[in-house]
């Protein structure tokens, strides 16, 4: 399994990642068949506590469908940030993840960002399988 | 005439890539069981092993949220249709340690 990011795509996740930060940022991945062509800022919504948490309401997923569709794409997942966490994912990303979506995680270290990793989530939501991230 | 589930792009595998599919039921739930009765993949996406609609998963009845109408209960009309639309949540609140070897990935592979 591997993700394609196109240019800019990974830039725009780190700078992202950095703007928002010690908040996480979050946004949607266009693309298709696995190429991500290019990514959707979306407004973290979360009433969890925006440093530990994200949240991209309905009302944004659909106008991230639409962007994706506009685009002349499919909508192939989402990214957020880790702010001074490793780019590893949670018990809480598990619980809400949905199948067939790429999930990109940056780790943002006092305001920098790291490593970037992307998942996807198991057909039986036991687990998250990690997916390699390449240039497209 | 027939009421219409609308299927967003995560669940379509599961549908055949169809973006909506018809089915009966005289209430949104009834309308929910036929779906995944017909598709039962994506039965463990909608619901929880209790047999509740996952919280960040949100139905509309022709663009109003069931949860301000009587949720599953909500009767349909002909011609009715509903939308599956994800909430996206997850963070960094519990970033699991890696476990120290292969054997306690099980089930649950955190690096």
């Amino acid at each position: 399994m591997a993700l394609a990011l196109e240019q800019g795509v990974a830039e725009a996740i780190r700078q992202h990642g950095a703007d928002t930060y010690p908040n996480e940022c979050c946004g949607a991945l266009i693309g298709r068949e696995g190429r991500v062509t290019a990514t959707y800022a979306l407004p973290n919504t979360t009433e969890e506590g925006p440093r530990r948490r994200f949240l991209v309401r309905p009302d944004d997923y659909r106008e991230a469908e639409k962007q994706a569709r506009h685009a002349g794409g499919d909508l192939l997942g989402f990214y957020h940030s880790h702010p001074d966490h490793p780019a590893r994912p949670s018990q809480y990303d598990l619980d809400h993840a949905w199948p067939f979506f790429s999930y990109i995680i940056v780790s943002v270290r006092t305001g920098a960002p790291e490593d970037m990793t992307s998942w996807r989530l198991r057909e039986d939501r036991s687990a998250f399988d990690q997916e390699d991230l390449t240039d497209a | 005439m027939p009421n219409t589930i609308h299927i967003p792009t995560p669940l379509r595998p599961f549908t055949d890539k169809k973006e909506s599919v018809d089915v009966s039921g005289g209430t949104v739930g009834e309308m929910l069981v036929d779906l995944t009765t017909r598709y039962q993949g994506l039965k463990k996406h909608l619901y929880t092993d209790e047999g509740k609609l996952r919280n960040f998963v949100n139905v509309y009845l022709n663009d109003e949220d069931i949860r301000y109408l009587q949720r599953e209960q909500t009767p349909v009309k002909p011609g009715d249709s509903l939308s599956i639309v994800p909430s996206v949540a997850g963070g960094a609140g519990s970033v699991l340690p890696k476990p120290k070897a292969k054997a306690e990935v099980a089930g649950v592979i955190w690096q």
